[in-house]
């Protein structure tokens, strides 16, 4: 009797505990359901719609996606424009950060100073960011043109020519590299000193610790922020949309750019939709051949020790 | 290790010293060249932000000049006073504050409960969706942009603070996980003991975890301010008035409209950036530490 009341307690004392565990996760489920996966249904059925917000949503078959990739040559100009851009931030950036995190962890005295040098202009927030590389890339009294000219060299037009619009825009972006610079930080301060010791006792010389030990052990912070910044410059918007608009001569037309164009400027909010989902399936696709190759040249010690 | 380097050692004293001294004079050497690259790359990074204060503080004579001037001379601040004649800056900082404070109310105790429910308290199918908010993470915010618009027009919340707080107040799964870790390095100990005297996990959660986890709250706390007072897709397609703009979309229409007034647009993109300056600055290990938790994760 005792013991089946026992029992009995101990199980309402697991509901109770259960159900304490889900009503403390029902805001986050609320706004899982109402905010995300809704929404994302509601998308894939919105991408084979044709729906301007003023009219009733019409069926439209698989008409959105044969548009994008047949008639719509802005489709193919705006996906150019962003592999370009990608392809030449990601590498750089990744270039940059590295070899920041190397000079920085190094023992001279005024470490911190600089570090925080470094770091300071990936806190400066995107628009003012934006508008402060307006004013320096501004052709007659922008800063650049101004250094260039006291060399005796006349400066390019930057946001305003179709040539230098693009490497003008990964300029600006570069120079917010200090996030994943202390990311790297962190990578190189978990590489353990034995290693370094060990090679040197086989004579290897600065560069060949580098080749062998720093990037080896750095190979899973690089997979990480490569995967990350595929990812996030792929849906470059900001910075184009407040610097260029999209010009000159659509050159900074960036993927989001012109989805955002179909979506709440023209609403055509379908057509937007499928946009979304070929670049979401693009972006996957890519993330998943990433982590296929990462097994050649990632290396994670935990796996082979 | 030690044993061989004795033995390579050479034994006369004359040659050791001399070495040693080629050795200290190289180091030196290497020093000098690490701080002169450090210095030269750190004037290249600041360059850009000392420039948007100088050009400030300057008046249009000094702007508008060849060579470059660095030094305001004078120093004029009558373009802080004017952006305010453009652009109500004070309403967009009051916006954004508001937005701001509903993102880190979101992050500290919401995202906190549920990273406490998913960390200390056992339920069935409680990892599986864990596993599930997980893969939330994966999903870019541009699938649900469109549908989001549209149903938010249709709960007229458009143009209001809603879209840009409701969620955030209901939990971001970024921060949830960040904190669940956390929680999940505090010993389980006191909360036994605390449950066996019949304390609620309310009451715990509130007072033996939460005031454990200030480092943690702080990082999420700074993490989810930033994204406020930075983000600028989500006002730009939510908001449409300006009497609800918030500073980044307030700054961009000042721009789209003045392009030419270098001093004011300088003047308040400075004051955009000064708050999270201010924050950087007192919160600096926070920062660190989140950045590095970030790329823990790989």
């Amino acid at each position: 009797m005792t013991a089946m009341l026992l029992q009995k307690r101990r199980l309402s004392m697991r509901t109770q505990e259960a159900l304490t565990c889900y009503l403390f996760l029902l805001p986050w489920a609320i706004g899982f359901l109402a905010f995300v996966i809704g929404p994302v249904i509601a998308s894939f059925v919105l991408s084979f719609m044709d729906y301007s917000v003023v009219t009733p949503p019409r069926f439209a078959g698989l008409s959105n996606y044969t548009v994008l990739f047949g008639e719509d040559t802005r489709f193919g100009l705006s996906m150019g424009n962003t592999l370009y851009y990608v392809g030449m931030y990601v590498p750089l950036h990744l270039l940059v950060a590295i070899a920041l995190a190397l000079f920085l962890n190094q023992q001279v005295r005024g470490m911190p100073a600089y570090r925080t040098l470094f770091y300071i202009p990936s806190i400066v927030p995107l628009v003012a960011g934006a508008i402060l590389w307006v004013w320096i890339l501004q052709p007659e009294w922008g800063l650049i043109n101004s250094l260039l000219n006291l060399l005796g060299i006349e400066g390019p037009l930057w946001l305003a020519s179709t040539e230098w619009s693009k490497p003008a825009l990964i300029v600006m972006a570069l120079w917010g590299s200090g996030s994943a610079m202390i990311i790297f930080l962190a990578g190189l301060q978990g590489v353990p000193q034995h290693l370094y010791e060990a090679a040197e006792i086989d004579g290897a010389n600065r560069w060949q610790r580098f080749v062998n030990v720093t990037l080896p052990m750095l190979s899973p912070t690089i997979f990480f922020l490569l995967v990350l910044s595929v990812i996030g410059s792929f849906q470059v918007f900001t910075t184009a949309y407040v610097m260029t608009g999209g010009g000159p001569a659509e050159s900074t037309l960036f993927y989001m750019l012109y989805l955002y164009r179909r979506a709440f400027v023209f609403l055509n909010m379908g057509y937007a939709a499928a946009m979304a989902w070929i670049l979401f399936l693009g972006i996957l696709a890519l993330t998943l051949v990433q982590f296929t190759l990462a097994n050649r040249w990632v290396y994670y010690e935990a796996e082979r020790r | 290790m030690a044993q061989q380097n004795l033995m390579r050692m050479p034994s006369a004293a004359g040659v050791l010293s001399r070495t040693a001294s080629i050795r200290r004079a190289r180091r030196y050497l290497g020093r000098v060249t690490t701080h002169a690259v450090l210095l030269a790359g750190a004037i290249v990074f600041a360059m850009p932000f000392i420039w948007m204060v100088s050009t400030s503080l300057k008046a249009d004579r000094q702007i508008f000049h060849w060579p470059p001037v660095w030094i305001p001379d004078p120093v004029i601040w009558a373009n802080y006073p004017d952006v305010f004649l453009y652009a109500p800056l004070h309403l967009y900082f009051i916006n954004t504050m508001i937005i701001a404070a509903a993102n880190v109310f979101g992050a500290v105790f919401t995202c906190s409960l549920a990273a406490y429910g998913f960390s200390r308290v056992r339920a069935p199918g409680r990892d599986a969706i864990f596993m599930v908010m997980i893969s939330q993470m994966m999903i870019p915010a541009i699938v649900t942009l469109v549908p989001l618009y549209i149903l938010y027009a249709q709960l007229d919340w458009i143009n209001t603070f809603l879209p840009l707080t409701v969620p955030a107040v209901l939990g971001t799964p970024f921060y949830i996980f960040m904190l669940r870790q956390f929680f999940l390095t505090l010993p389980m100990e006191t909360q036994e003991a605390a449950l066996i005297d019949g304390a609620s996990h309310l009451g715990i959660w509130w007072r033996i975890i939460m005031p454990l986890s200030t480092p943690a709250l702080a990082t999420v706390a700074i993490f989810s301010f930033m994204f406020a007072w930075n983000d600028f897709t989500g006002p730009l397609i939510f908001l449409n008035g300006r009497e609800k703009f918030t500073l980044a979309l307030g700054l961009q229409a000042f721009l789209f409209e003045r392009r030419t007034i270098w001093g004011p647009l300088m003047a308040a993109s400075t004051m955009m950036t000064f708050p999270i300056m201010v924050v950087f600055f007192l919160a600096q290990k926070y920062f660190v530490q989140g950045i590095a938790l970030t790329g823990m994760k790989g």
